[in-house]
């Protein structure tokens, strides 16, 4: 049993670290309050290979491993929950099932693009009334010529408004239940596509998170991911690793928050010395790191799990319900070390907080992780 | 053209604290980094490299775990790294370590050599300069920009109250400040492949050196003691319009006999 990184991870994640201080950090708050997309720091991301990083060089990837991906979400995360989903979404959502589903000419035409992030790429399922329920698609497909003619709606598409490239379900045949549903790569700017409602949100708010229109939306029928009734299997597949991409963002988000409690823990003094003497805040911690290091060993089980190519399903789904709600129950704690000042926007905890509420909700709620764990262990 | 650039692997002086009883630095535990100074001269040499192309080759002396410092260099995009690495080399000040550089600059041969200012654990400054002196070279300290002529390079220097330019012809040596650029980060392509490419090691006989001319035996400085300075008293305050302090101090200056 070896839980230490290679010597490549420990480069990636010294990178990773400086990176986020110089380009992350800085601009958190910043595109919080202003609901910003940082477009600037996906390019520079983009460049330095972090759009890519787990898939080969010959198709386009920056020839790194899933656990450096992981790695690289987590430590955006520590700073900016926001542009930790943007680099998820992006890599597990979309480059990932068309790496793993995709013709070679699909590959070659989306893949370099997009892992050089020249492209972003966004994953529409979730409609207005197919969220859990994702089966219940109304968006159709139907095959006339060459081309599919897509018509409904998605909602909540992480990305969305800055995507190039989308992977798309929709219903090719409704008497086939969910083995009618099948999947497509859009582009922006295919005829009939357009972007709606950009969702105000309580977190991750400068994630850009879009409504996406499609009118007689006219895609090639090359287009179409996998095989005509696949949909389901893809859009289950994918999220399956996408989950271990949302628990590595909610382990950073709750490692941020707990390294900004211990440091004002030290700083704050209160009755004349600092409240780091105080036991009940000493316990505090105790209990907030003990749960980060359980979430961070479930995370990277399931990474390496993934990795090594086993079967990461219930792993993935443990990671993300633990770590979400480790999130959710470590920044409210930070929130509370802070006292008066942690509820006000003069420190990032309760940013913080807020972004870690969607991690217990979005790739799955911790309801639809509970479903599968539950099927994983009682089949 | 070939580029060399002489870097050292320096402890992250940020996080270095010094032991009170005996002066020195405590190493154990601290990070070692590339120096910062000498990071800018790595992305110089790549930046040209991208816009004339060039050879980039990153070169220090050091014990064999200086290796992490290289291969960082190698994720930051350069082409070759060299270790000079030899016990002989151990002590030696910056005559010696400069005499190991130039020698391994001859037998790597270049057009343009590029160093950092300063180390942040040594702060000689004199390194770079001496490099220079042992190969003949041409060689502009502080320099803040570069652009690359043919046969020669235009630079600016920094100077305490302004700038010089110079253009000098190629081969020279340069030593860069902060100012000069902003260094890359490592990358995740070059992170990924930089462990698996062979990192030239070099000792005392590749460089075809004696043992007196280098190391601890081989450098002319000798440091005596290494002290910390005590701590001053706080001194007298006086709260006088400029005229009544001018002549305070001139007073006290004149008791104590130093005017």
């Amino acid at each position: 049993m070896d839980f230490s990184l290679t010597r490549e991870q420990q480069l990636a994640k010294e990178m990773f670290e400086k990176f986020v201080e110089n380009e992350v950090r800085p601009i958190a708050s910043e595109i919080d309050e202003t609901e910003r997309f940082p477009i600037e720091t996906v390019k520079k991301m983009g460049k330095l290979g972090m759009m890519g990083i787990p898939f080969e060089r010959e198709v386009g990837g920056a020839g790194g491993d899933f656990i450096t991906y992981i790695m690289a979400v987590e430590e955006l995360a520590k700073a900016c929950a926001t542009t930790s989903v943007i680099l998820s979404a992006h890599t597990s959502l979309c480059c990932w099932p068309i790496y793993t589903f995709g013709t070679d000419e699909q590959k070659a035409k989306y893949l370099p693009k997009l892992l050089k992030g020249e492209y972003l790429g966004a994953f529409a399922l979730t409609e207005p009334n197919a969220g859990t329920d994702a089966a219940s698609q109304q968006t159709t497909a139907r095959l006339e010529g060459d081309y599919y003619i897509l018509n409904g709606s998605k909602v909540f598409i992480t990305n969305g408004g800055y995507a190039d490239v989308f992977i798309v379900f929709a219903m090719t045949d409704r008497s086939k239940g969910t083995k009618g549903i099948s999947a497509f790569i859009v582009e922006k700017g295919f005829e009939g596509f357009s972007i709606g409602k950009i969702e105000e949100k309580m977190g991750i708010r400068a994630s850009s998170t879009a409504e996406l229109i499609f009118k007689d939306c006219k895609v090639p029928k090359e287009n179409l991911l996998g095989k005509e009734g696949m949909g389901f299997k893809i859009a289950m597949a994918t999220l399956d690793g996408g989950r271990i991409g949302i628990a590595a963002q909610a382990l950073g988000i709750a490692e941020g928050a707990l390294n900004e409690a211990i440091k004002y823990m030290k700083e704050r003094k209160q009755f004349g010395k600092p409240i780091a003497t105080f036991q009940g805040l000493q316990f505090y911690i105790a209990e907030m790191a003990t749960k980060v290091e359980a979430a961070r060993n479930l995370v990277y089980k399931a990474a390496w799990k993934k990795q090594t190519g086993q079967n990461y399903s219930m792993d993935a789904s443990m990671a993300k319900l633990y770590a979400s709600e480790t999130a959710m129950e470590v920044t409210t704690k930070a929130v509370q070390i802070f006292g008066g000042y942690g509820y006000t926007k003069d420190y990032p905890v309760e940013r913080m907080m807020r972004d870690a509420k969607i991690t217990e909700i979005y790739e799955g709620t911790s309801e639809v992780q509970k479903m599968v764990i539950s099927a994983n262990i009682l089949k | 053209m070939n580029i060399l650039v002489f870097i050292k692997q320096v402890p992250d002086t940020n996080e270095v604290r010094i032991d009170p009883k005996t002066g020195t630095l405590i190493r154990e535990g601290v990070p070692s980094i590339i120096n910062p100074d000498d990071k800018n001269a790595i992305e110089e040499a790549l930046r040209i490299k991208e816009e004339v192309g060039a050879k980039v080759t990153v070169v220090t002396m050091g014990p064999p775990q200086a290796e992490k410092a290289l291969r960082e260099a190698l994720a930051m995009g350069v082409d070759e790294a060299v270790l000079l690495t030899d016990r002989a080399f151990a002590g030696a000040d910056t005559w010696a370590t400069s005499l190991v550089l130039a020698k391994a600059a001859e037998k790597l041969g270049y057009d343009l050599i590029f160093a950092g200012r300063q180390a942040i654990d040594g702060d000689t400054a004199q390194v770079g300069p001496e490099i220079a002196e042992h190969l003949n070279l041409p060689q502009v300290t502080y320099v803040e920009k570069v652009e690359v002529l043919d046969g020669e390079v235009r630079v600016r220097r920094a100077l305490e109250d302004g700038y010089e330019t110079l253009r000098v012809k190629l081969p020279c040596l340069l030593t860069c400040i902060k100012e000069l650029n902003n260094p890359r980060y490592m990358n995740i392509y070059d992170i990924f492949t930089c462990y698996s490419k062979e990192i030239k090691v070099m000792g005392l006989s590749d460089l075809g050196l004696q043992k007196e001319e280098v190391g601890l035996i081989g450098s002319p400085t000798k440091v005596k003691k290494s002290f910390t300075k005590g701590p001053k008293a706080q001194g007298e305050k006086f709260d006088l319009p400029p005229h009544e302090a001018a002549n305070i101090i001139t007073e006290k200056l004149k008791g104590m006999h130093l005017i």
